[in-house]
Order: C-alpha cells, then structure tokens, then sequence
C-alpha cells in the first residue's frame, strides 16, 4: 500500500517512514531483550559463568562450520545441476529444493531415531545442513543459471582451467548470492531450537529454552539472548564485507545462449551416487520416519475433516503471512538499494534482529506489547501476520535485494520520459521485473511459517488448529501415528511453494 | 514473463485479502483478547495434553451450557505468558503438567482462590498451601530399565543408589526438563541439603544426559542405556501406541516413600484477572469433582487421578500402591535446586 502512495506522491518522505515503520515492528524483540538486560541486576553474575563460555563456544562453532557446510553442499550442488551434463536436470533441481518443505524438527527427530546416539556438534550439523543447504542452493542455482557465459569463455580463451575459472571468473559473479544464502542459513542457525532439542548440543538458544523452563527465570533467559544480538550484528557485517560493494545490473538478459556445461566423464557414477545420498539423507531418511510410524503405531489414523481443516488453515496464514512479509520487506528493501546510505544501510540491516533470536523470545516479546498495548489486536490474525514478518522478513528482504540490484533504475525513468505515471512505472516496469524476486522471497516465507510453531500457539486467534500445531500436540502425548498424517501434510502442502521455486527463469538458459 | 505476472496478480490478491482479514479482526471485538469472551464462555490456557483440556472443556460444555475456547502450549510457554499479561491476560483458568508453571503464576499473586468446595475434592497433598490452585491430575517418577540388561536383583532400590559408583553410565536422565528439576526438588525435600547435594554429584558423575523423558525411554528400549529416569506416562502412553520404543523395557517404581516415588502434580487455577470467575470456579470445581475425574481415568492420558475417591485407569499402578513422599509443591523448583545443580554442571 505504502508502495503505491510513495510513488503517487513522488516524494521520499512516505516511503522513507514506511521503510522505518518496518524497521520499528521488526525491532521490537530486540528492544525487549535490551530492555530486559538493562533492567536485570544481575546480569554480569548470570553471563560471566563457565557456562557461557560453553555455550559461546558450541553456537560460534554450530554457526561457522554449519554455515560453511551449507554453503560448499548448496554451491557443488547447484554447481553439479546447472553448469555440468548430469542427466534429469529438472527432477534434480525439484529434489534438491523439496528438503524446504521438511520441517528441521521433524528431519531432527528422524535421524535421531536412527540411533540414540546420534548427538553432539557432528549431528547438529548433519541435521542442520540437510534442512537448510538448499536456502544457498536456490539463490547460487539461479545465479549460474542466469550468468553470460561470454565471461567464462573468455576465460578459457586466455588460458584458465576449469577450476580456475570458476574460482576467479564465477565465484565473484556468486557472491551476493552465496553471502545472501550464507546469511539465511547462520541466523536460522543462531535461532535454532527444534532442531536441536533432541541432539544434546547446547546452543545459546536451546540454553535459552532450558532458562525458561528450569527456573521460569525470564531475566535469565534475556540474558543469554542479550548475547544473541551483537552475534548477530557481527554476522550482519561479515556479509555486508562478503557481498562486495559493486550493484550487479544489465539490461536485458544478454545474448540467450546455452550456458557452457562441463562434461562429467568418468565422475559420472560418482556425482550421481553424491546426489542419491544427499537426496535419501535429507528426503528418504524423514519420509522414512514418517512412514514408519504411521507402521508401528497403533493411534495412527486419518481423521479427514480435522486434517482438511488444520492444513486449509497453514495454507491461509502461509499465504497471508508471505504477502505481509513479502509487502513489508519491499520498501525496506528498494531503499537499501536505490537510496544507498549509511542510514538506509542500519534500516535495511535492522530487519534482521528478530530473525536470530529464539521463537519464544520474539513471541513474549510481542506479547508484552500488545496484551498491555494494543488490546484490541492482541492474539488477532493481523497480530499473528507480524509476528511471522517478525520473525522471517530476512528471506524476503534476501530474495527481493538480490533482483533489485540486478534490476537498473534507468529503466523506471525511460518509463517516466515517456510519459508513464509512477503508479503505472510501478506496475508496468518495476513489478513485472522483479516479480521472481517477490516470488521467491514470497515461498521461502511460507514454507517457513507452515512449520512455526511458538508464535503460533502465543499469539494466533484462540481455538487456531495449524499442521504444525497439531503434529506438536500428538507428539507431546506419545502418539506418533496421530502426529505422522500431519507431519505429511506439512510436507505435501509445501511442495507448491517448492515448485514455485524451482521454476526457471524464462528466458534464460532456453 | 507472463507466468510471473500472474504470480505477482495472485500476491496482490491474496495482499488485499490479508488487510480485509486484518481490518475484520479489528471490527470484530469477540476474537480480540482484551475485550474478552462472550458471556457464557471462557478461555482456558491448556498446558495439559490437548486431549485431556478438551476432554474435560467438552464434557463441561455439554453439562452447563457454558462454552470453553482452549489455547494449547507448553508449561512454560503459557506459565511465563501468563506472566507478561499480568493483568491483561484473557484466560480464566489455566492447567499445566507439571506444578512448578503453577507456582511460577502463583508466585506473581496472578491467582484467585479457589472456591472451598472444590478444594475440598482434592486432598490437600495436591494442591497448593497458598490456596490458589489445585491438583487436577498426577503422574508419577519412575525407573524405565532395559529388560534383558538389568534384572529385578540388580535394579536400584531406592533413586539415592544411582548416586554410586556401580551406576557410572548405566541410566539416563533429562536434567534441563522441569520434570527432572522437580525430582530433584523432592531429592532435597526429602534428604535434606547436605545428602541430596552429595548425590547430585554423584548423578553428574554417573548419569548419561538426554534431553527429554521420550528420548531416554528410547534410549533404554535400545539398549544404548540400560535404564532411565522419567516418568510413568510416557511408557503407558508408548505401550497402549504399539510398543515401538518400549517393548524391550519394564518400569521400576521406587515406593516406600522415598524421593524417588515423587508424585509431580499437574495443577489447575483461575486468574484473578478473569471477567468470568463464577463461570471459572465451575470449570475449576468440574475438573476436580468425581465425575471429571472419572473422565481422566477412562480416557487414554494414562495419568493419574487425584480427585478423592476416583481410582486411576485400570491399566496403571494405582496410587495408593506407590507410597509417595510429602513434598511441598509451591517450592518445588525452587532457586537452591536449580542452583545447585548449575553448581554441579548439570545445567
């Protein structure tokens, strides 16, 4: 709405406050969590402890090692797909995205079940690379699927390897996408809790959890989250270095040519057999759970209404939630890229806060607001519809930057020139040519909300029955056949927004 | 292109209609909080298993006309919920697992008291010396052991034997639950300071660590541990669901008053800040009166009745067999407990 408006009056000043009205919602966790560490006495007694060091350590390496593991497996991967002669290039691209849809709990949950001592940081990171690699894969498969190879060639004209060329001539064309990705995937890691919970991997965050549950000690839990805030700052700036500087634009998608793939040869057998293994260690290993369990449990059952209704109901919020999200993220997004500026760099950056702090911290945060607040909203859907803007801004704001940058603002004006009203540069120019963007940032927030759970119980309108909710419930009694079905279901309903994603670009590649 | 315009026309669609929905939420007072339910009706803030609120918050409605909307969470998520409302809060009774959510609530004063007739339900064992909420349910501590690896001869007698040495790496506890955190309240309760702080260390020493009851039953069932310490539910709950993570295990109960036959109570109240206390107090003394008690042990939550004279499912040990310990339940929990055991490591 903002949108329209801000073009309609021309001005910035509109725009400008929406953008900063966006950056306050987004900010009111980490303002709750300052205000509790402020507030707490003893906060320097909670933090200086041995403990702390402990958990400094396990979530620097968690996030780290896990980040870069997503990064080398998402990259070889998309690498592997869209640059060599593997054969069945769309069924690959559809099974390495489809790990999207299985909630990291449940995946957790499964490899757990393989073995009971399947814990500590190796299963952490298996876990954590197997649900969140393909949020790295996604932007770099587009990227490599969309760059001129005339820049390759020329490389290999003056004499650079393959591998030389991808390192010196490809990866630099790959950074945003990789530092977009890599960025996604180690605030997720910094927020982490499912995932973890049955791993015997201390985090800040699952120490956050454990606060509140032990001892119902919310100043001790703001605590550990003050620590989460300047972790995440620093995460902020080590890809704003990463990204580099340089806005990728170019008009047109340059000559429409097959981009160079490299023939596998005799590694063949060997990059099929990686692919099968990913695929069955991120894919078969939870369906195998899931299926499993609808086997040997005897409460397993399929009550259709129930489960008719509890997934129309995901399916409403994930849609909701994506436009909300996806809306919200643009102004924020348009001015970090078209008013470049230390001010609009600490708006853009400050939507990234709410993201890395754990689920119940965000939830009691806004809890705080509105119930003293804003009664009238308080546990409303449009309450619910920010927290999960709250929460997932960051894969919009990814997603709609990266396509912005690679979008020239000249083009807006040539529409001017001739004569196009903002409104109409608006919806005739600028949407049309970043609507994959907004597509993709749309997706990826909601298959991350058909899995939230915390904010989901807190805040949704009383009596609100989600998939995710519900498999919560019944697994919370012991009854994995009832919980299964929904499980499934979380899975299947993603598979839309999936698809969405592994759509080419038209155009491209063709 | 033309497929992404048509993306982008479906968002802009389903944009406007999350503003109609937002805007009608706001026109439409009875789904706001602060305006509260309908008269007639009440919210309830379920920490119980959803089946059991429901079975409960059904039977009710169908007795008195009275209509019951349930949030669903965790104890802590809704304890400390409740607690951030303060007198905001919509609910008018809350029931939790275990007592420790209760006494966090009541230790804010959030609590009205509760009517003297329906005290009078529940022995006063149950429920809390404050008067503010009662027990509505109960489970108890148990010995999950690993049937081919230990036999009857060699289990331990009482919870204090794990502390020595014979037990190093032979049973798994979930220290950062508030299940395992009210055990060891009830270690203190009944030791006293200086034995129960010498057999935490003893169980850091000893225990392997799990996080939660469910992944320590599984863990007994195969074999990666001989035995574990949870509670009596879960393995109820997993036998009467076929058994998969439980079939090569047997429960051990400690009895004989000691620590480790600690009864954890699940408790329920109504909020001060309620707008429909007489409604409230209703729920609150159907819960506890026989025949919502008689509902909890026909159902298939497995746990105990605490109402007198209603006995617990037939399937299960009955209560009058374990002979509890007495512990008080409003300091289950408490700061020393949880102190003591970060002293030691264990959180």
């Amino acid at each position: 709405m903002s949108l329209i408006h801000a073009a309609r009056a021309g001005g910035r000043p509109i725009q400008l406050g929406s953008a900063v009205a966006v950056a306050v919602l987004t900010l009111v966790p980490a303002g709750y969590v300052l205000a509790g560490v402020l507030a707490g006495h003893d906060t320097a007694r909670l933090l200086w402890r041995p403990r702390v060091g402990e958990l400094l350590t396990n979530t620097v390496l968690l996030v780290t090692l896990g980040t870069a593991a997503c990064v080398t497996v998402g990259t070889l991967a998309a690498w592997l797909v869209e640059r060599t002669t593997l054969r069945g290039r769309p069924v690959w691209t559809a099974l390495m995205l489809a790990p999207l849809a299985v909630p990291a709990f449940v995946n957790s949950f499964a490899w757990y079940s393989l073995s009971p001592s399947f814990a500590g940081l190796g299963a952490a990171l298996l876990v954590t690379t197997l649900s969140y690699y393909p949020l790295v894969y996604l932007p770099v498969a587009a990227m490599l699927r969309g760059l001129d190879p005339a820049l390759e060639e020329q490389s290999r004209m003056l004499g650079n390897g393959p591998y030389r060329t991808f390192r010196r001539v490809v990866v630099p064309q790959l950074r945003p996408a990789l530092s977009g990705g890599a960025l996604l995937v180690a605030l997720h890691l910094l927020a982490e809790f499912g995932a973890l919970e049955a791993l015997r991997f201390d985090t800040f965050t699952t120490a956050i959890y454990d606060q509140y549950q032990s001892t119902f000690n919310g100043s001790a839990a703001t605590a550990l989250a003050g620590v989460l805030i300047p972790l995440c700052l620093l995460l902020l700036g080590a890809e704003r270095a990463l990204s580099g500087g340089a806005p990728l634009m170019r008009v047109g998608g340059g000559v429409a040519r097959q981009v160079i793939r490299y023939p596998l040869g005799r590694t063949a057998p060997g990059v099929l057999a990686g692919l099968v293994l990913l695929t069955a260690a991120a894919l078969g290993v939870p369906l195998g759970c899931i299926a499993w369990w609808l086997l040997t449990s005897t409460s397993a059952e399929f009550p259709a209404a129930e489960l008719l209704q509890t997934a129309s109901t995901s399916i409403v919020l994930a849609l909701l939630g994506a436009a909300v999200t996806t809306t919200l993220a643009f102004p924020v997004a348009w001015l970090s890229v078209r008013r470049r500026g230390r001010f609009s760099q600490i708006v853009e950056r400050s939507t990234y806060l709410g993201n890395s702090l754990p689920g119940i911290v965000v939830a009691l945060a806004l809890v705080t607001i509105a119930a003293r607040h804003l009664p009238s909203l308080y546990q409303s859907t449009a309450m619910l519809l920010a927290a999960y803007a709250v929460l997932f801004m960051p894969r919009a704001m990814v997603s709609l930057r990266a396509v912005l940058k690679q979008t020239p603002p000249e083009l807006g004006d040539v529409g001017r020139s001739l004569g196009v009203g903002p409104a109409g540069v608006l919806s005739r120019v600028t949407l049309p040519l970043i609507a994959r963007g907004v597509a993709t940032g749309a997706a990826l927030v909601s298959l991350a909300i058909t899995t939230e759970l915390t904010s989901t119980l807190l805040l949704a309108p009383i009596g609100t029955r989600t998939l995710a909710t519900q498999f919560w419930s019944a697994s919370t009694s012991i009854n994995y056949g009832q919980a299964a079905p929904y499980a499934l279901l979380m899975i299947l309903i993603s598979v839309p927004a999936a698809y969405l994603l592994t759509r080419r670009k038209e155009g491209a590649g063709r | 292109m033309r497929t992404a315009r048509h993306l982008l026309a479906a968002l802009a669609v389903m944009a406007t209609a999350s503003l109609t929905a937002c805007g009608g939420d706001k026109a439409s007072p009875s789904t706001a909080a602060g305006t509260g339910a309908a008269k007639g009706s009440i919210v309830l803030y379920n920490a119980q298993h959803e089946e059991v609120g429901k079975a409960w918050a059904d039977a009710f409605t169908a007795k008195t006309g009275i209509k019951v909307e349930i949030r669903n969470g965790s104890d802590f998520e809704l304890a400390n919920q409740i607690v951030v409302e303060g007198a905001a809060s919509p609910a008018d009774v809350f029931i939790t697992e275990n007592s420790p959510a209760m006494a966090l609530v009541s230790s804010k004063d959030l609590f009205a008291s509760v009517d003297a007739a329906t005290k009078a339900q529940v022995p006063a064992q149950y429920s809390s010396s404050k008067g503010d909420w009662v027990g509505v349910a109960a489970r108890s501590t148990v010995f999950v052991y690993n049937s081919s690896q230990l036999t009857d001869d060699r289990l331990p007698k009482s919870i204090m034997d794990l502390a020595k040495p014979e037990w190093k790496d032979r049973f798994g506890i979930s220290p950062s639950g508030a299940d395992f955190q009210a055990i060891v309240s009830a270690v203190y309760a009944v030791q006293g300071d200086a034995a129960a702080t010498a057999w935490l260390q003893g169980i850091k020493d000893n225990a392997k660590i799990y996080r939660g009851n469910g992944t320590i039953m599984k863990a007994a069932n195969s074999g990666e541990v001989p035995g574990g310490v949870i509670y009596h539910y879960y393995w109820y709950g997993d036998q009467a669901d076929g058994g998969a993570n439980s079939s090569n295990t047997k429960l051990e109960f400690f009895g004989g008053k000691d620590a480790g036959a600690f009864l954890s109570v699940s408790g329920g109240g109504v909020l001060k800040s309620s707008k429909h206390a007489a409604e409230a107090q209703r729920f609150l003394a159907y819960m506890t009166s026989p025949e919502g008690q008689k509902l909890l042990a026909d159902s298939n939550a497995l746990e105990y009745t605490v109402g007198t004279g209603v006995p617990a499912n037939p399937k299960l040990k009955p209560l009058a067999e374990l002979d509890i310990p007495a512990v008080d339940l409003n300091t289950l929990n408490g700061p020393k407990v949880i102190e003591n055991m970060q002293q030691v490591g264990l959180l």
